[in-house]
């Protein structure tokens, strides 16, 4: 089984560490590049949103690199996601290639939950292998979680942005190449020291941005431009509402299962229903972006994304309401780098002048 | 007391159910008028601009409504089949509209969900009902004859009439008599009932098809069981009520061979019909190879573009056949 799968942020990192613990070949899809898009677009219908598209080109550069077999994650509740893996194989099989797709619940939802679709995944080493590989994935999730999290605290304040980003990506590396919890607990530590290391300039205090909408488009760099390096590299702290495992201390605006629910109770005076995807999440996630104190939000969703639509409709009464001012972006393939920049460079002109005005009030 | 009903999404659906009941009730039913350029217009002003043709035009009825009516029918509908959901902007649609539209009249937004029951529909009925009257009697009257007029109304569609053809032979109150189509060929035109019946966003289609001769079949006129029946036939279903009956239905004239081509149509910006629109291509390919065509309906579809493409498409057909 030559096994392939697609990019989402740094998740990469750990599937491919499971797939090859369990002895399977990995096909390393390319990273996404303008070319896998436009591939995508080509044999993708015109309307799918984004992320089918960028998957759509990387299963068709991993097929003509030799994989047979794809894996890749379910999607975010009842949208279209739900239906993306069996839409791609109808395509990919239309198109005469005989790959075979694995589903799993994105990102890693439950280890249970891998463990339980992947009958087909496992035969190789046996299953007593398997609770140490699943552990040591799961520390990976964690260590990679928790890296990020710090680079968005610093780098709005590194010195060099430059080198800030080599020193995560070498903390990336040290935590792909570790091989048990205690390796991964010392990548993660020494990944972390490093980063803090890098000279900062302690002299101001950065806006502060909530990063919310869809998942992909929210945790893949490529869908999104870079938008966190973009906004850290003008100085701007980013805090991501989404992270690989949501429930990681300290990262997710709020923990666990208990946070999910309040952040639905929190949008629930404005929108009182379920809608898929993060439609509801996002409503309210802007309310306790705002009860924290941060300068602005920023929603991040693929053009045509059904239930970003709802929430986008709403946002003006929460940041009205809230005092928060928000911005949304639709991604699709012809949207720019440049243009992103611009209308980011204006939010933050907007979030400066408001907070401006709240120091002279207060 | 008015209550104003928009003539789209829903409309099409509930209509024969909703309107005998608030007349049961004693209250004055106000139905926007047919879609035209002004109610677009107006919606596209009032919307996000990332939304659905649909969405637009669901904004202008509401905006035509809203100063004419004491209260807006606009119900929160999750289910209507007792297991899928409808698409999420029918899930967030009084959330969308309120937070779009200035001055808007209360909302009846009650929340819809046949997964609570087959008799959730009644209920759904009396809780609406008691915000009008406090005589429950007259409530459950009007419910009974609701009922009976939206068993007549599905009956009407089985037997091969659109919701519009059906609408006005209820009001008329005659029983209709079955009159076989005549044309040459038969399309299925498979697309949501609110951009299939509504003239203005589909330019025409149904009577188009008609003046060239070809007898129309839609997913509303195949049994609910049949339908089911269908759902089996797939790996994985999709999510939303609407676009599963285009994909089924679609299964099911495949599977009785009894149209010469399928036509769907589509709403521009609608986003699960990316998904539905590739599923049933597939579908017709992998199955019986017969003529497939895709209508998108967008903000300025021209009739004349419609046109001469589904022209092209019936002649296509009719070659085929060798009539032409
Ligand atoms: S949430 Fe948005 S991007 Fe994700 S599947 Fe649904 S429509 Fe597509
Ligand atoms: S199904 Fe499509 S056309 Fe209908 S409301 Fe949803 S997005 Fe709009």
């Amino acid at each position: 089984m030559k096994i392939s799968f697609p990019y989402m942020g740094t998740s990469h990192i750990v599937i491919s560490y499971l797939l090859e613990q369990l002895g399977h070949e990995v096909i390393y899809p390319p990273v996404p590049t303008k070319k896998t898009l436009s591939l995508g677009v080509q044999y993708s219908p015109e309307f799918a949103c984004l992320p089918f598209k960028i998957l759509m080109g990387t299963y068709l550069e991993a097929v003509e690199k030799g994989a047979d077999t794809i894996l890749t994650s379910g999607g975010c509740g009842p949208c279209r996601a739900g239906y993306y893996g069996e839409l791609h194989k109808r395509i990919l099989h239309d198109m005469g290639y005989n790959v075979d797709m694995i589903v799993l619940e994105p990102p890693l939802v439950s280890p249970l939950d891998f463990f339980r679709q992947s009958h087909k995944l496992i035969k190789k080493r046996g299953w007593i292998n398997l609770a140490r590989v699943f552990r040591i994935a799961w520390r990976k999730l964690q260590a990679l979680d928790d890296l990020e999290s710090t680079l968005h605290k610093l780098r709005p304040l590194a010195l060099s942005k430059k080198q800030i980003t080599q020193v995560y990506e070498d903390g990336l590396e040290l935590i792909r190449q570790a091989n048990s919890v205690k390796e991964v607990d010392e990548a993660r530590d020494e990944a972390l020291t490093n980063l803090q290391q890098v000279p900062a300039d302690h002299s101001f205090t950065p806006l502060r941005v909530g990063l919310i909408g869809e998942i992909y488009v929210v945790l893949e760099p490529f869908a999104n431009h870079d938008i966190e390096k973009i906004l850290g590299d003008m100085g701007v702290y980013v805090h991501r509402s989404i992270f690989l495992m949501n429930w990681t201390k300290n990262n997710a605006l709020t923990h666990g299962e208990e946070g999910e629910k309040d952040i639905r109770t929190a949008a629930i005076p404005y929108l009182n229903q379920l809608i898929g995807g993060h439609g509801q999440n996002s409503v309210g996630e802007v309310v306790r972006y705002a009860e924290k104190g941060f300068d602005g939000v920023i929603q991040l969703a693929p053009f045509t994304c059904i239930p970003e639509i709802v929430a986008k409709s709403i946002m003006p009464a929460v940041s009205r309401d809230k005092g928060i001012p928000v911005l949304t972006l639709f991604l699709d393939e012809q949207t720019g780098k440049a243009g992103i920049t611009t209308r980011l460079e204006a939010f933050l002109d907007l979030m400066k002048e408001k907070r401006r005005i709240k120091q002279e009030v207060s | 007391m008015r209550v104003g009903i928009p003539r789209t999404l829903s409309y099409f659906t509930l209509y024969p159910l909703v309107q005998p009941f608030f007349e049961g009730l004693g209250v004055d039913v106000v139905v926007s008028p047919e879609s035209n350029k002004d109610i677009l217009d107006e919606g596209i002003k009032e919307t996000v601009n990332d939304a659905c043709v649909p969405i637009k035009l669901l904004h202008g009825h509401v905006a035509a409504l809203k100063d004419k009516v004491d209260i807006l029918f606009m119900p929160r509908l999750v289910s209507l089949d007792g297991k899928n959901t409808l698409c999420p902007k029918f899930l967030g649609l009084p959330d969308m509209v309120r937070y779009s539209i200035k001055g808007l009249p209360e909302i009846i937004e009650n929340r819809l969900d046949l997964k609570k029951g087959k008799l959730e529909l009644y209920r759904f009925l009396f809780r609406i009902g008691r915000r009008f009257t406090d005589n429950k009697l007259l409530i459950l009257r009007a419910i009974w004859r609701a009922r009976y007029n939206f068993m007549h109304y599905r009956k009407l569609l089985l037997q091969g009439f659109t919701p519009i053809e059906a609408f006005s032979l209820l009001q008329k109150g005659h029983n209709a008599e079955v009159q076989p189509q005549k044309g040459q060929i038969k399309l299925a035109v498979l697309g949501y009932p609110y951009t299939l019946y509504d003239n203005y966003i589909s330019v025409g289609l149904l009577e188009i098809l008609k003046s060239y001769g070809v007898n129309v079949v839609t997913p509303e006129m195949v049994p609910k069981q049949e339908l089911q029946r269908m759902s089996k036939k797939f790996n994985k279903n999709l999510f939303w009520y609407y676009s599963n009956c285009v994909v089924w239905a679609c299964k099911y004239y495949l599977t009785d061979k009894s149209v010469d081509g399928i036509i769907h149509v589509t709403a521009f910006g609608c986003g699960p019909d990316s998904m539905t629109n590739k599923l049933i291509e597939l579908e017709t390919k992998a199955d019986r190879k017969i003529p497939f065509l895709t209508v998108t309906i967008d903000e300025h579809t021209g009739e004349a573009g419609v046109e001469t493409r589904v022209e092209a498409f019936v002649d296509l057909i009719k070659r085929k056949k060798g009539i032409l």
